[in-house]
């Protein structure tokens, strides 16, 4: 085994997996009620590493810690210090929670779970096969669970096949993550990539910039004995090798405000809504992009028909958002840029780097994407509501419906805060001047959204309503089995 | 067109009165990080050419240790309060009207100095403590705060009319919505609703030291080529030598001075960046570093003057301060989006121009043949910055809400309006970014 060798028996599943054929999934946030219980729990829990079977399993199990979580099983302040410093200071500190637009109405004040006495310890996440759930749950929790765990939030998901609760695919880009570590991060990026260096979704490996991310790199000594050793620091124990950073989200979606939005802009016709909604979206319901495929293939994207067509494109074609707008949903998530405009040769470059390059207005505004990607794992909740059903008034009772946003990165203020803050978030994305994300945008009183025209003055839909809520979230640390044996047995003090 | 300019008045704080001094600086906030710009000590609003002001504590970052591993024998230094901006014109003019106009807030504020007292001749005193920068960049040399204010103005002008004639506009080809929109502008502006002001003639005599400066800068550095090729040539080992050997100091910066930071960031689309450390030993540093700085102030003044230092469109103002006889640094800067952002261009679009200069500051990730590696180390770099980052106690911009790029495209916007012979390309264009 060379030393770099990604280790998968070492690693849980959901980095390497999705589960999709494991369609039932409940996440069950705890506080500790024992730590001691705790740790036997975890001596025995089945929980799934990432070894490709011959057969999907029927069921998987998955663990993860926030920092108060970590400090409540008893594991060294000295150690927990040596994670990332958002993970330890949490999603909700305030500056942060201002970063992330988690204000107003989305201020973690406001939210279910998260924060104060609602913030979980752990996130166990059971996944299985139709109809296998509860009994899955049951053999995980037969032994020792309540003696371990006070139960703070049960989160249920549903199967929504494939599309997000307002009707549109989703899940359809995700980066390829150079498992293999043979392609070079290092190198001067001329195209826009999908693969992206292993290091950026699991610790102790080299990331994007050939280095490594904040995790604790403790003393070998008995305690340590059954952890890892550190690729940068042969003598010295890597807590966070094969585990990586778990970011949780509850977003409620208000279904009806968004489709009823939409068809009021469209002055009742259902087809105009839905051109609309798609220009928020940057993709058609059925996953279309807006933008146009390329012939060139992309390096990452798989070579299959109905890849292509979802996923071959950049927006380098298009830069006043004219098919595909500038603020549209898909396009702030993921520019889809390399780290310089227009291809250039090594004379282009320097010039480039020096200031000389393409300089229109809109050129150049964001870049090197590779360093800002997230792997999402997320999953819906709440029952379907289609476009045709949510222009009806809201029935009593009516159940909130939304997605458990779950997204896995080895540094979470260059991936998902960084996302979150200055794509998404971000008033003045990529020279517009003053609105957010259409979808996931946090209002607070105003918003718009502008959608270019060729030669024409742009159409802009005004007085955007808020359609996705946050109420909850946590920064998680989704161990290495090794790691959770550490924290099991003897990391203690 | 009316050149920009920078002071920075900055004096050592009398240890007996830090305290008071931090509670007259919280006292102009309506909390951390959020100035009331009508205070009554520097009424800042009331400074029409002023873009940018602060007001910061400067104390040392580096500790003892830090010091006697990088080869220098611990020194102690003053805390300091530097009162500092960038203007419209001529930055002696400014403290001229600032002495005149808030005498009392700025005695009182100096009054927490060294060798302040009630008789000093407040004019005087901050012009004999003004420290000039080693080199200072300006986003868009001649955009004054005025045309700033007036073009976010016509900008807003527009956007309204644009909304409210939706239907009717949508349905024109670029030259008549530019024609309507040109009409538009006049008849606001014959209603005095909107003002387009002209530029203001160039001071002749910034115009002939500038253009000295343009020429003579790079023949000066002609004629002492053949020395500057010997000096070279004499550093190239040496610098080698010292880049493979010089300590690194980018240990794990304290949470709390972190959150403290954090605390007064994000209030506005711009933030303020104040970043202070200690010169390495030896000469061979402090001249390459005197050296380098002379180039960026030369292309700062003369090529970077048009919304770019080298790819990046996010900083406002931006210089480099010697402090105590060059044997430290400060660097300051006025910067669009968040702290992250800010750090990430700076790996991704300039690493070398950041490695060449501030890796002959103490501690700085390693470097290769100057401009390679150092702060492509991420997590090193990071941690660094953060740690040599000061907050600032008071910081005042003038037109909160605007990014760099926001400037630049409403400049670009009251440049077509004023135009009468646009192509038709840049006429859709213009359409375009509306």
């Amino acid at each position: 085994m060379t030393p770099n060798h990604v280790e998968y028996d070492d690693t849980q599943g959901l980095v390497r997996f999705g589960y999709g054929a494991l369609k039932q999934a409940r996440y069950v946030l705890g506080t500790v009620r024992n730590a001691e219980a705790v740790r036997s729990w975890l001596r025995s829990a089945p929980i799934t590493n990432a070894v490709e079977l011959d057969k999907a399993p029927p069921a998987a199990l998955q663990v993860a810690f926030t920092a108060a979580g970590l400090e409540a099983i008893g594991v060294r302040a000295s150690v927990i210090a040596g994670f990332s410093h958002e993970f330890v200071s949490g999603m909700t500190e305030s500056s942060r929670a201002r970063r992330l637009g988690d204000v107003g109405v989305a201020a973690p004040s406001r939210w279910t779970w998260g924060t104060g006495s609602r913030m979980p310890h752990v996130v166990v996440m059971f996944f299985a096969v139709p109809g296998r759930l509860d009994g899955f749950m049951s053999e995980v929790m037969a032994s020792g669970w309540s003696e371990a765990f006070d139960e703070l939030q049960c989160l249920d998901t549903s199967d929504l096949d494939q599309h997000e609760p307002f009707g549109f695919t989703d899940g359809i880009s995700q980066p390829e993550i150079d498992w293999s570590q043979a392609y070079d991060a290092l190198g001067v990026h001329r195209d826009y990539s999908n693969i992206v260096a292993l290091g950026e979704f699991l610790l102790g490996y080299r990331n994007e910039y050939g280095k490594y991310t904040d995790r604790p790199i403790i003393d070998a000594d008995a305690a340590s004995e059954v952890l890892p050793a550190a690729e940068d620091a042969a003598d010295k124990k890597d807590v966070g090798r094969n585990g990586t950073y778990l970011v949780m989200r509850q977003l409620r979606q208000d279904v009806r405000g968004f489709w009823q939005y939409m068809l009021r802009q469209a002055g009742g016709d259902p087809a105009q809504a839905e051109v609309i909604a798609s220009a928020m979206v940057g993709r058609l319901p059925n996953g279309d992009p807006l933008a146009a495929i390329q012939d060139r293939s992309i390096a990452g994207v798989d070579q299959k028909p109905d890849v292509i067509t979802k996923n071959q494109f950049t927006f380098d074609d298009d830069p006043a958002g004219v098919r595909c707008p500038i603020g549209a949903h898909i396009r702030r998530s993921n520019p889809r840029n390399s780290d310089y405009v227009g291809r250039p040769g090594s004379l282009g470059r320097l010039l480039a780097m020096l200031g000389f390059g393409r300089n229109g207005f809109r050129e150049d505004l964001t870049s090197s994407v590779r360093f800002h990607r997230i792997l999402r794992r997320g999953r819906e909740y709440g029952t379907n509501l289609s476009p045709a059903e949510a222009l009806a008034p809201e029935l009593p009772g009516d159940a909130e419906r939304g997605l458990h946003f779950i997204c896995l990165n080895a540094n979470i203020s260059r991936q998902f805060e960084f996302l979150q803050n200055a794509w998404t978030a971000n008033r003045k994305f990529s020279a517009l001047t003053g609105e957010n994300d259409p979808i996931v945008g946090n209002r607070d009183g105003s918003g718009y959204f502008t959608m270019p025209s060729d030669g024409r003055v742009r159409r802009r839909q005004s007085g955007l309503p808020q359609f996705v809520t946050v109420r909850g979230g946590a920064y998680f640390f989704l161990p290495g089995l090794r790691a959770l044996r550490y924290f099991a047995g003897n990391g203690r003090t | 067109m009316t050149p920009q300019s920078s002071f920075m008045v900055m004096a050592a704080i009398d240890p007996r009165r830090d305290a008071d001094l931090r509670g007259l600086l919280a006292s102009m906030n309506h909390a951390p990080g959020r100035l009331n710009a009508g205070n009554a000590l520097f009424p800042f609003r009331e400074f029409a050419n002023v873009h940018y002001a602060r007001l910061l504590i400067i104390d040392s970052k580096e500790t003892d240790d830090d010091l006697r591993r990088s080869g220098l024998s611990p020194r102690s230094y003053p805390s300091y309060l530097a009162f500092l901006g960038d203007v419209d014109g001529d930055a002696d003019e400014f403290l001229r009207d600032a002495a005149a106009r808030a005498p009392k807030g700025l005695r009182e504020i100096f009054s927490c100095c060294d060798g302040f007292t009630a008789d000093s001749h407040l004019l005087d005193w901050m012009k004999r403590h003004n420290s000039r920068p080693a080199a200072f960049y300006v986003n868009w040399r001649s955009r004054t705060v005025l045309s700033v204010r007036e073009n976010a103005a016509l900008y807003e002008a527009l956007e309204r009319y644009v909304e409210e004639n939706a239907g009717k506009l949508a349905a024109m080809p670029p030259r008549q919505v530019h024609s309507t929109l040109q009409d538009f502008v006049e008849a606001e502006r014959s209603a005095g609703r909107l003002t387009l002001s002209a530029e203001k003639p160039t001071p002749l005599g910034w115009s002939i030291t500038n253009l000295v400066h343009l020429v003579g800068v790079p023949l000066l550095l002609l004629l002492a080529s053949p020395l500057l090729l010997v000096v070279g040539l004499v550093f190239v080992l040496p610098l080698r030598r010292l880049e493979k050997t010089d300590v690194e100091l980018c240990q794990r910066v304290d949470p709390a001075h972190v959150d403290a930071l954090a605390e007064i960031e994000d209030q506005d689309v711009t933030n303020q960046f104040s970043a202070l450390g200690g010169v390495k030993p030896g000469i061979v540093r402090l001249w390459t570093l005197r050296f380098v700085l002379l180039i960026i102030d030369y292309t700062a003044r003369h090529i970077y003057k048009r919304g770019r230092l080298a790819r990046v469109r996010t900083i406002h103002f931006a210089r480099w301060v010697w402090l105590d006889n060059r044997e430290r640094m400060i660097f300051l800067s006025n910067y669009d989006g968040s702290h992250e952002s800010y750090m990430d261009d700076f790996i991704n679009k300039v690493a070398f121009g950041l490695n060449v200069v501030f890796s002959h500051g103490i501690g700085w990730p390693r470097t290769n043949w100057l401009v390679l590696d150092g702060c492509k180390d991420e997590r090193k770099f990071k941690e660094y910055q953060r740690r040599h980052q000061l907050p600032s106690q008071v910081w005042y911009k003038a037109y909160s809400g605007l990014t760099a790029v926001d400037l630049e495209r409403n400049a670009l916007i009251r440049k077509g309006i004023e135009s009468r012979s646009m192509s038709d390309s840049e006429t859709r264009e213009w359409v375009g970014m509306l």
